[in-house]
């Protein structure tokens, strides 16, 4: 066999993963370690903070100082993390009920503060750990157990609410562009600053099997069909779609000290 | 001597044990803690933080307390109600943290901000679940001082949340006081060794030696129940073993109890916080008017002080519980003490007069 050199990056004891057969979170997950290695990031000075759903299960899996914390509250988290050691790289590891739903707040607040952290949403548009209910990115007519007429309850499109709230890197990639999305991540590991990356996953267990998606590769081909570098009618966008510059809060937070202490 | 309030000198007790951390969100009566350590933290290279709402305030204290930040938040009866989630989280991933509390009147938003000591059940029982805690309850402004600075330390030697249960009396009461200048300091627990390092192997004392990140033990936290390597194993073993050391982490010998003229007494006022103070005069008055009457003061409210209930003197016969709430405190003393027991309680914005207390007796 072959020894891949982001291999290091895994806990290889808590593998197998519990993910479900065709699931994509293990593609995001694996194009997150890539990116670190290829930013040249250590077990030793990257620090993984989750929440909770099935992609929030990812930092058990990753050998680096990991952090699965309460429903929504992965941000918090973080901030206090980076500001209590800003030499530290905090990755956290969100899915779109725990980042957008329960956790919205700390969401918009975090892209507000423009924290040096890097989001990566692991967006499915559905709950998968609890079987399959509505999420605020569950399409417009999807359905869901909770929504089994189809949706009538108006999607968040999570990467304009990070723009809008002030993030300075902002961008969009599917599991199925995987290199792309190795290249997305890692660009956003660049910016001092709030970095949001979106993720499309393939839920075919929770979302796929009540949406016509009969297998996880019916899914990633409609990633395929349906996704465009530049804006297009129909199609969703895939890439950077907002990079900006302005202070960090941690840095500017370092500078008062510097300022008033010693 | 100088002229500080209670909440101030919760902020200075802070920064002297340590403290190097704080986020926080605006409610009276508690904010001139946040105001205080804003002030203070970055003169003495901390941070300060005002986050979104009350739950991140405390996820953010428990972020930095991972990385190794001695932390506090503070907050009253709504903001703590919404920490009580992480409160939990804290309890099960054994992040040392202190949490004030100047009570106000609940429920809900309540009586903004009057005095009230209703939380006590709510420090003990807030979070879901079987779980240990500790909470402490200054009745002086040079008290909530060192009992900060206890909080601070038994947070750390316990890993575990600690609540200083203050009530808005001491809180917004300013004093003359002295401050202590030699502090004793319980440093932040340091692995003992890191070959096989497990982050949740309890040491002797039943707690574990947990690194902090970014010191290179790639340690995972979680607040699901886990085994000493820190994951998560849905057994019933681990489960019932885990719990059973939650509770019995949290060493006996840190219950402290304030006890006056109970050699010559047939009853005594149980009291605690700024009401203690009240209650103290209150026994002084009786006294002079030829009541035998003694004075108990609780200093630890959790873990309560079953064994010194369970032994008093048998020359006491009574126990009146004088508390600003519809009775909390009352049923745990009528649980450990064998004599009867009176609730002298209070609950309508204003603080005792001593007379109210004396009737009681």
């Amino acid at each position: 066999m072959i020894e891949r050199s982001y291999e290091k990056f895994f806990r290889q004891n808590r593998l197998p993963h519990l993910w479900c057969p065709g699931c994509g979170n293990g593609i995001v997950m694996k194009a997150i370690v890539q990116a670190i290695e290829k930013k040249g990031w250590t077990q030793d000075n990257t620090v993984i903070v989750s929440g909770i759903g099935c992609s929030s299960r990812a930092s058990g899996y990753m050998d680096f100082d990991t952090l699965h914390t309460a429903h929504g509250r992965a941000i918090p988290f973080a901030t206090g993390i980076k500001l209590a050691n800003p030499a530290l790289n905090v990755v956290v590891i969100t899915g779109d009920g725990d980042c957008t739903a329960i956790g919205g707040n700390h969401f918009i607040h975090g892209c507000r503060r423009n924290i040096d952290l890097n989001v990566i949403l692991f967006n499915n548009n559905i709950y998968g750990m609890t079987g399959g209910q509505a999420s605020p990115t569950t399409p417009l007519g999807k359905k869901a157990t909770t929504a089994p007429y189809g949706s009538i309850d108006p999607p968040f499109d999570a990467c304009n609410l990070a723009i809008a709230a002030g993030a300075t890197f902002v961008a969009r990639s599917t599991a199925f562009h995987v290199q792309h999305l190795v290249n997305m991540i890692s660009n956003s590991f660049d910016n001092n600053g709030f970095s949001f990356v979106e993720a499309l996953v393939q839920c075919p267990t929770s979302f796929g099997r009540k949406n016509k998606f009969p297998t996880p590769a019916s899914m990633m081909q409609w990633f395929k069909d349906n996704a465009a570098m530049k804006p297009t009618e129909g199609k969703f966008t895939i890439g950077v779609l907002h990079s900006d510059t302005a202070v960090s809060y941690n840095d500017a937070y370092y500078d008062l000290i510097s300022r008033t202490c010693c | 001597m100088i002229l500080l309030q209670g909440n101030e000198a919760v902020a200075k007790a802070a920064i002297a044990a340590g403290v190097r951390f704080f986020g926080g969100y605006p409610i009276t009566p508690s904010t001139e803690i946040a105001e205080s350590m804003a002030k203070l933290l970055p003169k003495n290279n901390g941070v300060f933080i005002q986050m979104e709402d009350e739950i991140a305030s405390m996820g953010v204290v428990l972020g930095a307390s991972l990385a190794g930040r001695k932390v506090l938040t503070a907050s009253s009866g709504p903001g703590i109600s919404l920490k009580q989630e992480l409160i939990g989280y804290a309890a099960a991933a054994e992040i040392p943290v202190v949490i004030v509390n100047v009570q106000r009147v609940g429920p809900s938003t309540g009586q903004p901000t009057a005095p009230s000591q209703g939380d006590v059940m709510q420090a003990r029982w807030g979070t879901h679940g079987d779980h240990s805690i500790i909470a402490l309850s200054p009745w002086s402004v040079r008290e909530a001082f060192d009992l900060t600075v206890k909080a601070v330390n038994y947070a750390e030697r316990f890993r575990t949340p600690v609540i200083l249960l203050m009530d808005e009396i001491v809180g917004h009461l300013r004093e003359n006081v002295e401050l202590p200048t030699d502090i004793e300091i319980y440093p932040r627990r340091q692995p003992k060794t890191k070959e096989n390092y497990k982050a949740y192997q309890p040491d002797e004392d039943l707690v574990p030696n947990i690194a902090n990140f970014g010191e290179g033990y790639h340690i995972h936290v979680t607040g699901l129940i886990h085994d000493e390597t820190g994951f998560p194993v849905g057994s019933p073993k681990v489960t019932r073993d885990f719990i059973d050391r939650m509770h019995k982490k949290i060493s006996k010998d840190i219950i402290e109890v304030q006890t006056e003229f109970l050699d010559d007494a047939e009853e005594a006022v149980v009291a605690f916080g700024g009401t203690a103070r009240t209650a103290y005069q209150a026994v002084l008055n009786a006294r002079a008017n030829g009541k035998k009457v003694g004075f108990i003061r609780l200093v630890t409210i959790w873990p309560f002080a079953d064994n010194f209930f369970a032994n008093l003197p048998a020359n006491i016969k009574k126990l009146v519980v004088a508390e600003l709430n519809y009775g909390q405190i009352f049923y745990e003393v009528q649980r450990t003490f064998k004599g009867e027991v009176e609730l002298c309680a209070k609950y309508d914005m204003t603080i005792f007069e001593p007379s109210e207390i004396e009737v009681c007796l």
